[in-house]
C-alpha cells in the first residue's frame, strides 16, 4: 500500500518505529528478538518498558524459540502488541490460528524478506558482529549465506506473505544508511502515520530479491534430491531416523504440533511385557524404545502438508537427524496435491478438514 | 529358485471394511458362497474415515504385506460424508509413503457397496493377487522400526 523511507540502518529504522509505536500508545507491548549481553546471547524480549526497546535486535539471524508458538501464549490480548517475526514464523502462526491456537487479532505484524538463519548452537555460542557483518553483506548481494541452516538455504518463502509491515533486506544495496518499510496492511499505515522518512506509494516488489529467489529454489532441488538416500525405502527411513533418541523435542519446538496430548505420547502407544513377548517371538529383536519409525511418519502424516520449514526440530535434535530437511520435502509434495501453501492464506481450510465430493479419482481404484 | 520363493509366500493382507457397506457386502459374498482369496483378514470398523493412519502404519510393521481399505460409494456413507474424509486422508498416506520410498501401492482404497458381494470378490482376489506378485513386505517383520 505504502512505503516509508528511513535514513538508518533496518535495524535502528524498526526499533525507532518500535518506539513510536509505543510513545504514541499506539502498541501496548512489544515482541522481538533481544540481546542479552554483549556476547551475543539472545532471547525473545516481551517488552512494554521503553528504555527496554534498546537491546532489540529485530533481525537477528536466530530462531531462539518459535515466535508462533510464543504468540499462542500472549493471544488473544485485549490491547494492541506489535510482533517482530521472521516469515516462517508468521505462517507458522496463521497454521496455528487456522487451529484455534491464538489468534492475528490485534496483533501487528512486522517481519522482513528473510536472509535465513544460523543454526542454534551458534546461537548459543553467541552470534557475534564478525559473523553478522558476513550477513548482512550477503544478504545485500543475494547471496545464500554459507553458515545458515540446510533448510534456510532452501527455503522459498523469505518474503513474508500477509505481514501487516515488511522490512526489505535482501538485495537492498544499502543496508548501512538505508530502511525500507512496506506498509501492507490498513492498520499498519494508520498505526505508523506520524512516523517520518519519506513516503511514497509502492508496494514491495519482488524483482529486487529475485536472485536470491532463483538460488534458494536451486538449493531447494539440491537439498530434496540429497537428503535421501538412494530411492528411499524403509532402509533409507530407517538410516535417517535409525538415530532417533526418542526426545520428541522436534515435535515439542514444532509450530504445527500444537497437541497437548499428542497420540504419540499418549497411552495408545504404551505396551506389557506380555506385548513385547509375543512381538519377539516373531521378528526375535527389537528396538526399543519402541515406535521411533511409527513417531516420525505418522508424525509427517499428521503435520506435514502444514510444515512452514522453520527448521527448529533439526535445531534441537540432539542425533543430528535432519528432520526439517525430510519433513519439509515430503510436506511439499503432501501440500501440493491438496494445492495448500502452509500459512498462505487464514481462510484456506486445513487440507484433512475438509473435502470435494469430485476429487482423488486417481489415487483410489474404483 | 525364485519362482519357486514366489509360489510358497503366502500375502498377509488385512482389510479395514466399513460396517455398513464392504462387511455387508463380505458377508453376502460368504453366503453367496463364492471364492474369495484366504489371505484377507478383516477388521470390522465402523466407517471408512475410522482408519487413521496409525492404525495403517501399525498393521505394515507388524508384518502386514498388503492393506484394503474399503468403504461405501461416495454420497452413499452411512455417515453423509465419512469416505469423503477417508479418500483425503488415504489420499495423504498414500503421498507420505510414496515420497519415503516405502512401496505404496501396497495400500489400496476402494469403494464396495452392501449389494456388491461379486465386486467384493472380485477385488480381494486381485488385489490378493496383485501383492502376492509384488512378494513379502520389505517392512515386514524389521526388528529396527
Amino acid at each position: 500500500m505504502s512505503r516509508i523511507t528511513l535514513e538508518s540502518k533496518p535495524s535502528d529504522g524498526v526499533r525507532e518505529l518500535l518506539r513510536h509505536l509505543l510513545d504514541k500508545g499506539k502498541v501496548s507491548a512489544v515482541l522481538a528478538p533481544r540481546r542479552l549481553d554483549d556476547e551475543g546471547s539472545l532471547d525473545l524480549g516481551f517488552i512494554t518498558d521503553r528504555s527496554e526497546l534498546d537491546s532489540i535486535d529485530p533481525f537477528a539471524p536466530v530462531m531462539i524459540a518459535n515466535t508462533a508458538q510464543v504468540l499462542s501464549m500472549i493471544t488473544p490480548s485485549s490491547s494492541k502488541i506489535a510482533v517482530v517475526l521472521k516469515p516462517c514464523e508468521l505462517r507458522g502462526f496463521v497454521e496455528r490460528v487456522k487451529r484455534e491456537q491464538g489468534t492475528l487479532d490485534n496483533i501487528l505484524t512486522i517481519s522482513c524478506t528473510c536472509g535465513g538463519v544460523f543454526p542454534l548452537q551458534k546461537a548459543v555460542d553467541g552470534i557475534t558482529g564478525g559473523m553478522t557483518a558476513n550477513y548482512y553483506s550477503d544478504l545485500s548481494s543475494e547471496k545464500i549465506h554459507a553458515e545458515i541452516r540446510e533448510t534456510c538455504k532452501a527455503c522459498e518463502h523469505f518474503i513474508p506473505i500477509n505481514s501487516d509491515v515488511t522490512v526489505s533486506l535482501v538485495g537492498e544495496k544499502d543496508l548501512d544508511e538505508n530502511c525500507q518499510i512496506y506498509l501492507n496492511s490498513k492498520s499498519a499505515s494508520e498505526l505508523l502515520e506520524g512516523l517520518g522518512g519519506e513516503i511514497d506509494k509502492k508496494e514491495y516488489d519482488p524483482a529486487i530479491s529475485a536472485g536470491l529467489m532463483k538460488k534458494r529454489l536451486a538449493e531447494k532441488e539440491r537439498l530434496f534430491n540429497s537428503v535421501f538416500p538412494g530411492k528411499g525405502g524403509i532402509d533409507a527411513v530407517i538410516e535417517i531416523f535409525g538415530k532417533c533418541v526418542g526426545c520428541h523435542g522436534c515435535s515439542r519446538v514444532c509450530p504445527i504440533c500444537y497437541c497437548v496430548s499428542c497420540d504419540f505420547e499418549s497411552m495408545n502407544f504404551d505396551s506389557d511385557i506380555a506385548y513385547y513377548e509375543k512381538e519377539l517371538s516373531q521378528k526375535g529383536a527389537l528396538r526399543l524404545p519402541p515406535d521411533t519409525m511409527l513417531f516420525h511418519i505418522g508424525r509427517m502424516i499428521h503435520m506435514s502438508f502444514s510444515c512452514v520449514g522453520c527448521g527448529l526440530c533439526s535445531d534441537v535434535c540432539p542425533a543430528d537427524i535432519p528432520v526439517a530437511s525430510v519433513f519439509k520435502r515430503t510436506g511439499d509434495k503432501t501440500a501440493s496435491i491438496f494445492d495448500y501453501i502452509p500459512g498462505r492464506d487464514l481462510e484456506e481450510a486445513i487440507p484433512v478438514m475438509v473435502f470435494k465430493e469430485e476429487e482423488f479419482s486417481r489415487f483410489v481404484d474404483e | 529358485m525364485d519362482k519357486k520363493v514366489k509360489k510358497e509366500f503366502d500375502p498377509k493382507i488385512v482389510g479395514f471394511l466399513c460396517n455398513w457397506c464392504t462387511y455387508a457386502a463380505a458377508d453376502l459374498a460368504g453366503s453367496s458362497k463364492m471364492e474369495i482369496s484366504p489371505a484377507l483378514s478383516v477388521v470390522r470398523v465402523m466407517c471408512s474415515s475410522r482408519v487413521d493412519h496409525n492404525l495403517v502404519l501399525t498393521t505394515f510393521f507388524n508384518g502386514a504385506d498388503g492393506i484394503l481399505i474399503a468403504g461405501c460409494h461416495p454420497g452413499d456413507c452411512h455417515y453423509g460424508e465419512g469416505n469423503y474424509y477417508a479418500r483425503r486422508r488415504y489420499a495423504l498416506l498414500k503421498k507420505v509413503t510414496e515420497s519415503l520410498g516405502l512401496e505404496s501401492e501396497r495400500l489400496q482404497l476402494t469403494w464396495i457397496s452392501a449389494s456388491e458381494g461379486n465386486r467384493y470378490a472380485e477385488v480381494v482376489n486381485s488385489f490378493t493377487e496383485k501383492i502376492a506378485k509384488l512378494g513379502p513386505s520389505p517392512i515386514n517383520c524389521r526388528s529396527d522400526l
